[in-house]
């Protein structure tokens, strides 16, 4: 379970992760600036486990990889939103942060709302306010990537 | 129901002769990319799956270009890593500091991406080689370090979306205006996780520097790739191209959509109506005609980027500033796309011409257009850049703001201190 923090539609890779500090790959370091630009106080109320929840075309913009990874070294345990940007997409899955696709939860669920997500069933419980949405079960191509615990995983079973 | 162009491709790749939309494949990758951001996450990763060699020592390109020439210690460190990794591999396509280039105005510069390509490049931008007739897709660090070590990657096979070109555009429109046009048409995910194709009577009107220009920006529309139709425009650019790098043979294949190829949409634009557009802050949708702009004032002028860093650029740049000065307190910045079109401007005098106008002319690098370093913006202020995105901070500050446009734009709005017309020059 997670408390949420909700953000608006196309919200993209350069303030989920401004470039001035793309000179480094340390996750830990990426932590720290994570949402700055356009959220400056998430990184000192966040916890772990907490959920973001989103509008359309979340993580559009640039192919870092350093989004979805100072994302999760943030704490963050899942991104909920209607669609994501498609770089963004895969980065998610390969680099272990969990997604879901689903429209009704990014419109229902306010920031603050308490919320647990069934990975495998794509079940998203709201508790504070007692409703449940369905997300798009994912593909089964991106549930082998899942099952090998991300791509490198992946890869190194497939080399 | 028949394929479409990226369909074909990927198809081809795949092993397969005929892939629907939706499908997964894994496609055998012709060219695999990266830059000094991406690159040293995607060694480590390659690191981690246990992979020792690359697939093939051609077909993997790294360029450091994004914050060099070394901005910073860290910066450095992370091309050092690159080169290490470029030299223990024996990559035969690294292109060092003072030979490089802006990574997407350079490959197809060497010839190194042709028609007919599967590439995938840690970069969202790597979409650009789509102009070429080529598929070609942005993805992150792990998907790059997979491609480097398997020569492969996966895919869902994208729906598409037809631009059918038609018209001539008029003097001062370019590829720029035309696909600013399209994103304002169909917003910033108007083709997401699809293919946008172009063809068209119109296509033989734009040149390859404005088709580069348009493919580069498919992802500001969501877009997997955007790719363009070939003809003897694309072929004489090939032609010559692919002989400045040698050792690198390549081959050239066309592939047309089928008849009844499906497209989601089609979308006929005319090229002759279009208008000089700049796209708003803080999204390359928010776009408006040069006609319905009123007096914008501007602090500083981008020209370059691997959106519009090229050639056609810096003339159309160098005509417009010639004999006239910036205006007073406003920064110029002109960074070409690769060293031989630096080169190329100083021969042909254009570099004289920007010095003269009061312009800093400088080594290609991506530094300005990501916020990275040469030409930073202070809290408040405001940029017309021929780059890609105007993102909250992309460029400096949270509070500072950039409104894209075309080189002719861009240069017209240096001289006048505010966005302007080159109409009215």
């Amino acid at each position: 379970m997670g408390t949420v923090f909700k953000y608006g539609e196309n919200v993209d890779t350069d303030v989920i992760i401004p470039a001035r500090h793309l000179n480094t790959s340390e996750p830990k370091e990426l932590a720290k600036h994570c949402m700055e630009d356009i959220d400056a106080g998430f990184v000192s109320k966040v916890k772990e486990g907490d959920i973001i929840v989103a509008g359309k075309n979340f993580g559009c913009g640039s192919s870092r990889e350093h989004a979805p990874i100072a994302i999760k070294a943030a704490g963050i345990s899942c991104v909920i939103a209607p669609t994501f940007a498609r770089i963004f997409y895969r980065n998610a899955f390969n680099t272990g942060l969990p997604i879901l696709e689903c429209e009704e939860a990014a419109r229902k669920i306010e920031a603050g709302n308490e919320v647990e997500v069934n990975f495998k069933t794509g079940e998203i419980k709201n508790i504070t306010k007692n409703e449940a949405y369905q997300a798009e079960p994912f593909p089964e191509f991106i549930t082998k990537i899942i099952e090998n615990d991300g791509l490198v995983n992946y890869v190194k079973n497939n080399l | 129901m028949g394929m479409t162009m990226t369909q074909k491709i990927l198809a081809a790749h795949a092993g397969l002769k005929k892939v629907k939309a939706g499908q997964f494949i894994e496609a055998d990758l012709d060219i695999v990319l990266a830059n000094d951001i991406t690159g040293p996450v995607a060694i480590k990763e390659f690191k981690k799956m246990g992979a020792e060699k690359i697939f093939d020592v051609n077909k993997v390109v790294l360029v450091p270009d994004h914050f060099t020439p070394n901005k910073d210690i860290k910066a450095a460190e992370q091309c050092k890593m690159l080169r290490e990794f470029a030299m223990d591999q024996e990559i035969e396509n690294y292109f060092e500091v003072g030979q490089m280039g802006i990574e997407h105005a350079l490959l197809p510069e060497k010839g190194i991406v042709v028609a007919g390509d599967a590439i995938i490049g840690a970069d969202s931008h790597t979409c650009t080689y789509g102009a070429l007739g080529a598929f070609a897709t942005g993805i992150g660090s792990t998907d790059m370090a997979a491609g480097m070590a398997r020569g492969k990657a996966w895919f869902k096979i994208p729906s598409a979306i037809k631009f059918e070109l038609i018209g001539k555009p008029t003097k001062w429109v370019s590829g720029k205006d035309v696909i600013l046009h399209i994103i304002g048409m169909i917003g910033v995910d108007g083709a997401l996780y699809k293919s946008m194709e172009f063809m068209g009577a119109g296509l033989k009107n734009l040149s390859m520097d404005d088709r580069l220009t348009m493919a580069n920006m498919a992802i500001e529309a969501g877009a997997k790739n955007g790719i363009f139709m070939v003809d003897e425009i694309t072929e004489n650019y090939m032609k010559e191209h692919k002989n400045k790098n040698k050792a690198f043979k390549k081959k050239i294949k066309v592939y047309k959509p089928d008849k009844d190829a499906e497209y989601e949409e089609t979308y006929v634009v005319d090229l002759s109506k279009i208008r000089p557009t700049v796209a708003f802050p803080h999204l390359p949708e928010n776009t408006k005609t040069i006609d319905e702009i009123g007096d914008i004032k501007i602090d500083q002028v981008v020209i370059g980027s691997c959106t519009n860093g090229r050639m056609e650029d810096m003339e159309v740049t160098a005509k417009i500033l010639k004999g006239k000065k910036v205006a007073k307190n406003l920064r110029l910045i002109i960074f070409p796309g690769t060293q031989d079109i630096y080169l190329e401007c100083v021969k042909k005098g254009y570099t004289e011409i920007f010095i003269k106008a009061g312009a800093v002319f400088s080594t290609p690098t991506c530094g300005p257009c990501l916020g990275g370093h040469m030409g930073i913006l202070a809290a408040g202020e405001r940029a017309v850049a021929t780059t890609n995105r105007n993102f909250v901070g992309r460029m400096g500050h949270v509070d500072s703001e950039i409104y894209l446009a075309s080189p002719a734009v861009a240069a017209a709005s240096a001289i006048a201190g505010k966005i302007f017309n080159p109409e009215r020059l």
